[in-house]
């Protein structure tokens, strides 16, 4: 029993070491929200509280845009839809590498984290199965700086230089790079599926018929769809 | 301002049943090898999808963050720790914004 309960305390705090790059990145863009929300004229307290019970960057950024052009509220709700309706996708793939047993109310909770980061950091794990209690840390120690970055940036609002909050904009992007490029030298298939998706939404982008949400589904379905055609051979992981 | 509370919940709610339902119900179906295999390729096309064209966009000019994304790049190559890798493409960003 005490060993069980080590290694389970063991996995948490593996994950929230996991999740500091998540953290710094979340942190500027964090920020960045709380400024951009309150200068579109919503309240500090409901500017954190979206941040608190929604967890999902762009659609917030799109949300608050939204909101300060007149949008009507059917509107802002689709579109949060849209733009997050990727993260069943990635709910779908990583619900197949939790740790066998878990019981569907930790699956439940633990769903309420999943977002492109913490769905990036867990899915490149080399453990075949991932414990609940990772994943935990993960979402815990990400899900913490977002809704203190926003709170900075509501409450605080200005004093931090432009240049350092623009550069860390590619924080995020840094750390996807960081996870999927060692996968990329490993694997062609890897490899080959990530181009076509990259390829695809960039493509998507400059066509602009559909919303970003559209375009990475698309991508994605596409590209891991093809990755499954050609080498369905082979063992996928 | 009520509107506004429940536009923000009702935000929550279509945000967290696409994340909820698969975790709760895929789990102990048996799903066909072609299906395992798609969800496996799953992270590595989303990477893609979320990185192009987005990070050309992350620093405000198209530039520092090219540069920056290719600091990143050479450093994760190099499997450096992934916080360095971080820091190398803020600091590439800088860098460059602070030269052109």
């Amino acid at each position: 029993m005490d060993a069980e309960k080590t290694e389970k305390r063991f996995s948490f705090i593996c994950g929230l070491k996991a999740g500091i790059p998540v953290a710094i990145g979340y942190l500027p863009i964090a920020i960045s929200f709380g400024l951009l929300s309150i200068s579109n004229g919503i309240p500090d307290y409901l500017t954190v509280f979206m941040s608190f019970i929604v967890f999902a960057g762009a659609s917030q950024f799109a949300a608050v845009n939204l909101f300060m052009v007149g949008a009507s509220p059917l509107e802002i709700i689709l579109t949060t839809f849209i733009l997050n309706f990727r993260h069943f996708l990635m709910s779908s793939s990583i619900s197949q590498r939790i740790e066998q047993g878990t019981s569907k109310k930790v699956m439940g909770l633990l769903a309420f984290g999943v977002t492109d980061e913490s769905f990036a950091v867990a899915s490149i794990r080399k453990e075949k199965e991932i414990k609940p209690q990772f994943f935990a840390g993960l979402i815990l120690v990400s899900y913490s700086a977002w809704v203190l970055g926003t709170a900075m940036g509501a409450f605080m609002f200005a004093g931090i230089p432009d240049i350092i909050i623009n550069s860390m904009g590619i924080a995020l992007y840094a750390m996807f790079i960081g996870l999927i490029v060692p996968s990329l030298r490993k694997s062609k298939p890897v490899f080959t599926v990530c181009l076509l998706a990259a390829f695809i939404n960039t493509l998507l982008y400059y066509l602009n018929f559909l919303s970003t949400g559209w375009n990475v589904i698309i991508s994605t379905v596409i590209a891991a769809g093809f990755g499954t055609a050609l080498y369905s051979k082979e063992d996928g992981k | 301002m009520k509107n506004l509370i429940l536009i923000i919940v009702m935000m929550a709610v279509v945000t967290y049943l696409p994340r909820l339902i698969p975790m709760v119900m895929l789990k102990d179906l048996k799903l066909p090898l072609f299906l395992k295999t798609f969800l496996n390729m799953i992270p590595f096309a989303v990477l893609g999808a979320l990185i192009f064209p987005g990070i050309l966009f992350s620093t405000g000019c198209c530039g520092s963050a090219l540069f920056g994304g290719l600091i990143a790049v050479i450093l994760a190559y190099f499997n450096l720790n992934i916080i360095l890798v971080v820091f190398g493409g803020i600091s590439g960003v800088m860098f460059y914004k602070m030269l052109f």
